[in-house]
């Protein structure tokens, strides 16, 4: 089979929306047993907003990161055997289990980190939109953020700056229609969020978040408008999370029909269909991508048991920058 | 050797970096052509242009978390916080992000950024215009912070804030930008995390920074006069303190009294006086006292302003009566 360029980067894209999905999966399971502590925010359902943004950007763009940060680090490119690893507390994590699920990084891979506070993402990246500005680099930040955070005053700042400096940030709004149990239609009068980059003086759209190709196409062709001319842009993708806030939310804001409606938009099986119907690919390719999927998933919490817990020396470690180091 | 300005002094340090440094940029409210509303950046933008002395909205959560992303890139940013009552809008930023990003990520990022302030009363500012706000940032692991009393430690050390890899918060008082001092035309940096023995002296440890660290000294004069011989420690950084420097000091006088601007519960001159508690028992021959502001929010009116801060008359009877 002779695939493009196009189509090959289609079946990368669906087998990272495959990997966020089974990942994710694992994690509810290795939750549930108790394997990992503090709260943990899946991305399921929201998984082709992360992938089609990440697709199309360059290797060496940015991204900044939510509390449902796994899938953006996922799509970015980032390793599960780090990841799960940091989710369980282990000294080979990403951050040596100093900061758990919602602080996952990867600085070599662009990946700025996910952070604990609704909202606090988007003015790094726009400071980190200005040091690519001043810097006179092409690159661009992707600044992924959900709607309960758009009423933040620092987001407000943020929007407003990167505006009137015109820098390099793609915001891109997951819209999953509530934060925690607020329904977003009880705190902003407007239908869509992504009116508001008009009162800013930039351009917004607003896109269904489940497909992944409506994703893809139009944060490439924002990305392609802001190396050219400057941002930034705003692009609000309605989506759904499958699961609860957290795991163990009670989930008392919404209706199992509500829910059950929004899976028949799961964002994997419509671009699994797809790509069949398109012959891009088969249902035995799929098979055997989601065994090797399983597979490295399987490694990857094993690796995480199998690794030691940071040493109490760990415990005074990394809190300055000391003479000598980096 | 050439005498300037305290703001002269910053202004200077500000220069010579970004002339060293490239990375190095500015970003704050009226830090344009206005020169910033204590004058430190005058100029600057001349020389350097609107991109690196960039002259920003009223949007300091905006200003902090823009040092934060930018300082992530490996640049090194300077904010301004016109007034340190103003950074309690940035804290978001400067607490749980620039302050524990290193920490989060296992050593992954460093975030070198400083955030420069002023604060301080005496001027008829009132309540939200004149805190000493220092110990807020002191209880935060992973800041610096750094309080420059001269306009001779006030450059050294605002360069070596700029060079250092960590977040630095800089605070400096208003009133004493106008102040004159001995400054070298040629370059130096002064170490953080060293405090600076200002006077040496047998009977009792005064420790202070800032503007206090003159009313310090001036009581420290009066005093000499009566026969007490006071030593006089400047912080220069408040974390990580310098330990060492005041533990020498009270372990020779076997006396201390802390001096300070901020208010007294739960100000900076308890952790001061409490590691002497725990290191130099042994040595004391008074109990540790605090001199330090009134548990109140700074008032307006002059009287109860005055009334509020400490004063070199409070610091000589305190020290009379540890001495008696």
């Amino acid at each position: 089979m002779s695939l493009s360029k196009e189509e090959k980067l289609y079946i990368d894209a669906y087998r990272n929306m495959l990997r966020i999905r089974l990942f994710e999966s694992k994690v509810l399971d290795l939750f549930l047993k108790n394997y990992i502590r503090g709260p943990v925010h899946l991305y399921l359902g929201e998984e082709a907003i992360a992938v089609g943004v990440c697709s199309a950007l360059q290797k060496d763009d940015y991204i900044t990161s939510t509390h449902r940060g796994h899938g953006h680090c996922i799509a970015k490119g980032g390793d599960v055997k780090k990841m799960m690893a940091e989710l369980l507390g282990k000294s080979t994590g990403y951050c040596k289990g100093k900061g758990g699920s919602m602080h996952i990084t990867d600085m070599s891979l662009g990946i700025l980190g996910a952070n604990g506070i609704v909202g606090a993402g988007m003015p790094i990246a726009v400071g980190a939109g200005y040091a690519l500005h001043l810097q006179k680099s092409n690159q661009v930040v992707a600044c992924f953020f959900g709607d309960a955070a758009t009423n933040q005053g620092s987001v407000h700042e943020a929007m407003n700056m990167a505006s009137i400096w015109k820098l390099p940030v793609l915001f891109i709004c997951e819209n999953n229609l509530y934060g925690i149990s607020t329904c977003i239609r009880d705190v902003c009068r407007l239908d869509d969020i992504a009116k508001r980059a008009e009162g800013y003086g930039f351009s917004g759209i607003t896109i269904d978040g489940n497909d992944f190709f409506q994703v893809y196409e139009t944060t490439k062709t924002a990305v392609k408008k802001i190396r050219q001319n400057g941002g930034p842009i705003l692009i609000e993708a309605k989506t759904y999370r499958h699961e609860g806030h957290d795991i163990g939310d009670p989930e008392v804001y919404r209706s199992s029909k509500e829910v059950e409606q929004w899976k028949q938009k799961d964002p994997l099986l419509r671009m699994e269909r797809d790509l069949l119907d398109r012959n891009i690919l088969t249902q035995d390719i799929i098979d055997q991508m989601r065994s090797q999927i399983r597979k490295e998933i399987d490694q990857a919490v094993q690796f995480a048991f199998d690794s030691p817990e940071p040493p109490k020396e760990e415990l005074l470690t990394d809190i300055f920058v000391k003479e000598g180091e980096l | 050797m050439r005498e300037i300005t305290f703001s002269q002094a910053l202004n200077e340090a500000l220069r010579e970096e970004m002339i060293r440094d490239e990375k190095v940029f500015l970003m704050g409210e009226d830090i344009g052509l206005h020169g910033g509303a204590f004058g430190v950046t005058k100029n600057l933008v001349k020389e350097f242009g609107s991109e690196r002395v960039r002259n920003s909205p009223l949007s300091e959560a905006g200003i902090a978390g823009i040092a934060v992303g930018a300082a992530l890139l490996d640049m090194k940013p300077v904010v301004e916080f016109m007034f340190i009552d103003f950074t309690t809008i940035a804290m978001d930023q400067i607490i749980n992000q620039a302050a524990k990003i290193r920490y989060m990520t296992g050593g992954q990022a460093k975030v070198p950024a400083v955030f420069r302030t002023q604060g301080g009363g005496g001027t008829g500012s009132a309540a939200q215009h004149s805190q000493s706000l220092e110990n807020l940032f002191c209880y935060i692991p992973g800041l610096m912070v750094v309080m420059p009393s001269t306009p001779y430690n006030a450059k050294g050390l605002l360069k070596s804030s700029i060079r250092n890899l960590n977040p630095v918060v800089f605070i400096e008082h208003k009133l004493l930008y106008t102040k004159k001092g001995d400054v070298p035309e040629e370059e130096y940096l002064l170490p953080l995390g060293k405090a600076n023995l200002m006077k040496k002296g047998r009977d009792i440890t005064f420790i202070s920074y800032s503007r206090m660290v003159h009313v310090a000294l001036d009581a420290a004069d009066q005093l000499a006069q009566e026969g007490i011989d006071v030593e006089v420690i400047d912080l220069q950084t408040l974390s990580p303190i310098d330990k060492e420097t005041i533990f020498q000091s009270v372990q020779k006088t076997g006396k201390c009294l802390t001096i300070e601007e901020d208010c007294k519960s739960s100000g900076f001159g308890a952790e001061v006086a409490a590691s002497i508690g725990e290191e130099c028992f042994d040595y004391l021959d008074a109990p540790v006292r605090r001199i330090a502001a009134a548990d109140v929010p700074v008032p307006f009116a002059a009287s109860l302003e005055s009334e509020a801060l400490p004063d070199v008359d409070r610091i000589i009877r305190t020290t009379k009566m540890m001495n008696s």
